[in-house]
């Protein structure tokens, strides 16, 4: 058996990194997601007849395991139909809450995974060293696994909004993730000196700080950070199946975990670039209120803020030749994303060219405008990625900002005291028109005053995203 | 004045030539709509288009006497004579250029009025929608272009057709300001080859980005002046400057000249030698004939003919468009009128920034020069270019080579750390470690080639995939029902959970991909099709 299990898990290990190297292209990417279901069901299948086995089902036939069974078989139902109601039911727009909430699953399962194993190790160690070993795995197991589980749910909850985006900075916070963490690793000591499982309390002492640490530390992040957090925490989840793999001696279990840990490592990387942050100052968090009070606001810029009624900003549009939208979380608040389609239609049957710009970190989530506008039906060829349409905004006549605001922030680029300076931003001013779609005159999420509604060449819409565009499409149909 | 309702009129213009007028049905609807009451004169607006019946269409009354009126809105000064017809402390509006009328500024005062001189509002951001020197300088700079090319004998594109080919029409621009530009764009637009001259160096950016060379002479002097005008230049300059005008004539065949200096006569760009160098045949348009003009063969309001050149000293281009221009002269005044109160009330604010500048006469009483606030050069230019401190760009810290270098001294770590561990750390672990360490590197490699479009469908397959602790949680369940046992089996619910939850919802969103993708790139794809 044991030797079958082996071969079985390579090639489900195989699976996998096929899987997420066939996600990397759309022409992939549904053979990619194949690929990982074929992966997760071979791994499952052999692993329950490892478990008969291992029971003794495949010998004696079965008798006293019936309740395991129904226990086990039973678990695995109710998760799959939950599981897939979720995915059924799930707004586009409620995308990044749901994927925050598979997060915390995983972190709970690897939580529950490492106080079974602390209660029930799986084999008796041989000696002194590999039982200390196998407490330490446990240790960590469930400390990664807590943190992933409360810092997944504080993260559910802020883009939910039953949380406040605005980071929570408590006095002396690095300190104080310093202090836990410290008190985290100390107590490790006291646990791996008791027999038996006499160190349980330590264990749930441990666990209750990890989980605080969770909290503390996404609670930190800012509102504007949220796609670097959820690619975060997905790498977290990945780390704890890891250490899950390594206290129940899985080798599937550290390569998948090892997989998916690095790939959420890469996409926090590919966030943090796109705004030109470090990681390191998401992960400890702060960000976005962290800009001197006072700095910032003396240089409000200056001239006005001009309004253009959607009568005048749709015949400037049936004007143009070249129009681009650039969608923003704002769009997915107000679901206008089906309006947006059908706007950019018309127009482009009329002959013109319609785009859109996608920054790396509109919305909340790692690509989340371009899966709205993919479940509006646009076209994918007319998405364009930032660095290849800034050089395209001089040509073009009118550009829409719909529900944007930080990304398409001038100062980003020429103001050292913004808070954004350096990140990359789309940059609309250049081009002709730009007219921004906006509910009032707040600041964007990272709390930064844009100096683009000042502009010259910038006309605000205001009102509901999905009210105005709509709007504009009785203009446009005229 | 509560519950009177303020009475605004518009007197026809009685210039000879001048064909604007203050008020168009557009305008008069929205002061309407403010609650204020518009009286304009029989056949106003003949001259540029708008009969008597669409004015009271848009709520105004047609009267003889608009001069009886609480505020008069003109387009040019009223003449003496009519200075006497204005009620005693009315508000008058109109392009006064009181420097140069001192003898109407003497007749106001008589009457008490209160004058703001359009001429004089301020070149700041929020005043420019009232700024009426700049809406008719472009509208000049446009119409002297046609006139130009009315009066060229050529083609302005260049041409190549059976009967033979000529090249395109050679046009010098001189001064960039607003008249300047919008004759750049136009000369453009006609396809001829333009160039264009301005002592402000901001210039360059805007001459550049419509398409026109901008010429610049060898001596370096700013011509930067306040408010965004040009500043009278040095005797050296101009001798540089007028030896570049000398070559450039050599080669022209349009010349336009727009350069004023507020407040003294039109300094002379063109004298009669530059005049000499261009072919018979050529035209000069001087847009600034009606000061003097910038060329000195210019006769005010005539064409001149000077050694076959035409200079064009026309003083009424933008009656030339006279619909469009009043369309433009009424909207800039609404804006004005903004400045004094919302409502149907006209309240005159001498803190206002933009009312105190432009006002020559308070009731009657000629107001000390308006304190100067901060000088606002050229507008700010739009673009910046990122500053040199600016962090390192995209593309370099993406590079490939950084990448790889920076997997190598990740590697080389690993493979230390693994080497330390192997001195005392047991077998299994070695073995697990060095199985972590590899399935890291190759998620490393696999992934970051990821397209910026699949993040979330990434995402939610990771997600779905890290359910593999559903295996731990299966093999801590017992046949015997304990602690342990229930907790895996509480693992493996939630771990089932995500699986199902994260590959059902990938491919629900890899579907929407799909059925957005192009006809052909989906056959190609996958087979889904529309």
């Amino acid at each position: 058996m044991s030797g079958f299990l082996v071969v079985a898990y390579l090639i489900a290990g195989v699976l996998f990194i096929r899987s997420l190297g066939g996600l990397s292209k759309q022409e992939t990417a549904t053979q990619g997601n194949v690929f990982g279901i074929m992966g997760m069901s071979l791994a499952v299948v052999v692993t329950s007849m490892a478990w008969l086995d291992k029971e003794g089902v495949f010998d004696r036939g079965l008798s006293g395991q019936l309740l395991g069974l129904g226990v086990l078989l039973g678990g695995a139902l109710v998760g799959g139909v939950i599981g897939g109601a979720l995915a059924k039911r799930v707004e586009m727009t409620g995308m990044p809450e749901l994927v925050a909430m598979l997060h915390s699953f995983v972190g709970l399962a690897a939580v529950l995974v490492g106080f079974s194993s602390y209660l029930r190790p799986a084999t008796v160690a041989a000696d002194e060293l590999r039982h200390h070993v196998h407490l330490a795995e446990i240790w960590v197991g469930i400390a990664v696994g807590a943190v992933t589980l409360t810092g997944s749910i504080i993260a559910w909850a802020k883009l939910k909004g039953s949380l406040s985006g605005k980071p929570l900075l408590l006095p002396g916070r690095h300190a104080l993730n310093a202090i836990v963490a410290m008190a985290i690793v100390g107590l490790a000591v006291p646990f791996l000196q008791a027999t038996g499982t006499e160190g349980l309390i330590y264990l749930l002492i441990m666990t209750v700080l990890a989980s605080l640490l969770g909290v503390h530390l996404v609670m930190a992040i800012g509102g504007a950070d949220m796609p670097v957090v959820v690619s975060l925490l997905n790498s977290y989840s990945g780390w704890a199946a890891a250490a899950a793999g390594f206290m129940l001696s899985n080798d599937l279990l550290i390569v998948t975990g090892a997989l998916v840990g690095s790939s959420g490592a890469i996409l926090s990387i590919i966030m943090c670039r796109a705004m030109n942050r470090s990681i390191i100052n998401v992960i400890f968090g702060g960000f976005g209120a962290d800009a001197k009070p006072g700095a910032a606001p003396a240089a409000l810029p200056a001239g006005e803020v001009r309004e253009m009624k959607s009568d005048e900003v749709g015949r400037r549009l049936l004007e143009a030749r070249q129009v681009v939208i650039v969608p923003g979380y704002g769009m997915a608040v107000s679901r206008a994303q089906a309006t947006v389609k059908e706007l950019s239609a018309i127009l482009r049957e009329k002959g013109i060219k319609v785009r859109f710009a996608i920054h790396p970190v509109a919305g909340r989530l790692p690509g989340h405008m371009n899966v709205l506008l993919a479940e509006a039906g646009v076209p994918y060829d007319t998405v364009e990625e930032m660095e290849h349409i800034n050089p395209d905004f001089p040509q073009t006549d009118v550009v829409l900002v719909i529900g944007a605001n930080d990304i398409v922030n001038p100062g980003a680029l020429d103001d050292p005291t913004s808070s954004i300076y350096g990140m990359p931003v789309l940059e609309v001013w250049k081009s002709k028109l730009t007219v921004v779609f906006k509910r009032g005159m707040a600041a964007g999420y990272a709390g930064v005053e844009n100096p683009l509604f000042y502009l010259e060449g910038t006309r605000m819409l205001f009102g509901d995203a999905k009210k105005s565009v709509d709007a504009l499409v009785t203009e446009v149909k005229k | 004045m509560p519950g009177v309702t303020i009475i605004i009129g518009v007197p026809k213009e009685t210039l000879p030539g001048e064909k604007r007028v203050a008020a168009t049905p557009e305008s008069i609807k929205k002061i309407r709509e403010r609650g204020l009451a518009v009286r304009i004169e029989r056949g106003a607006g003949a001259n540029a288009g708008i009969s008597d019946e669409v004015y009271v269409a848009a709520g105004a009354e047609l009267t003889d006497n608009p001069w009886d009126a609480d505020v008069v809105m003109k387009v040019r000064p009223p003449s003496v004579a009519e200075c006497g017809r204005i009620k005693e402390g009315a508000l008058l509006l109109s392009i006064l250029q009181a420097d140069r009328n001192p003898g109407l500024v003497d007749a106001l005062k008589a009457r008490k009025v209160t004058a703001l001189d359009l001429v004089k509002v301020p070149r700041i951001t929020r005043a420019q929608k009232m700024d009426v020197l700049s809406s008719m300088a472009n509208l000049s700079g446009y119409r002297a272009v046609l006139e130009a090319a009315a009066h060229y004998q050529g083609f302005f594109s260049p041409q190549i057709t059976a009967a033979g080919a000529t090249p395109p029409a050679k046009v010098l621009i001189i001064g960039a300001g607003v008249a300047g530009l919008a004759a750049i764009g136009a000369a453009r637009a006609l396809g001829a080859d333009v160039r264009a001259f301005d002592t402000r160096a901001a210039a360059r950016e805007q001459v550049e980005s419509l398409g026109a060379r901008f010429l610049e002479v060898k001596l370096q002097e700013s011509g930067e002046g306040q408010g965004g005008y040009a500043k009278v230049m040095s005797p050296e300059f101009i001798a540089a400057e007028m030896e570049l005008f000398r070559n450039q004539a050599k080669e022209c065949d349009v010349i336009v000249t727009t350069a004023l200096v507020p407040g003294t006569k039109a300094p002379i760009l063109v004298p009669k030698d530059v005049v000499e160098c261009l072919k018979p045949g050529s035209v000069i348009v001087d847009m600034a004939a009606e000061q003097g003009g910038n060329c000195e063969l210019t006769r005010p309001g005539e064409i001149a003919l000077h050694n076959g050149v035409q200079i064009l000293g026309f003083t009424d281009l933008t009656s030339r468009m006279a619909s469009t221009a009043s369309k433009f002269f009424s909207m800039n005044l609404w804006h004005l009128l903004g400045e004094f109160g919302k409502s149907d009330s006209i309240t005159i604010d001498l803190e206002n920034d933009v009312v105190r500048p432009s006002l020559i006469l308070h009731k009657g009483e000629a107001l000390p020069p308006a304190p100067v606030k901060e000088p606002a050069p050229a507008p700010a230019p739009v673009a910046k270019p990122p500053p040199a401190t600016a962090k390192p760009a995209q593309q370099a810290i993406l590079s490939p080579t950084r990448r790889a270098w920076g997997s190598t001294v990740a590697g080389l770590a690993a493979i230390g750390v693994l080497f330390v561990l192997s001195r005392f750390a047991p077998s299994e672990f070695l073995q697990h470690s060095t199985v972590f360490v590899l399935a890291c590197f190759v998620g490393w490699q696999v992934v970051w080639s990821v397209s910026a479009s699949l993040h979330t469908p990434l995402m939610s397959v990771t997600n779905a995939i890290s359910g593999i602790i559903i295996i731990g949680g299966m093999l801590q369940v017992n046949a015997g029902l304990d602690v342990a046992s229930i907790l895996g089996a509480l693992a493996v619910l939630f771990a089932a959970i995500n699986i199902a939850g994260g590959f059902l919802v990938t491919k629900r969103m890899l579907k929407m991909f799909q059925q957005g993708a192009p006809p052909e790139k989906a056959s190609s794809g996958g087979g889904h099709s529309r």
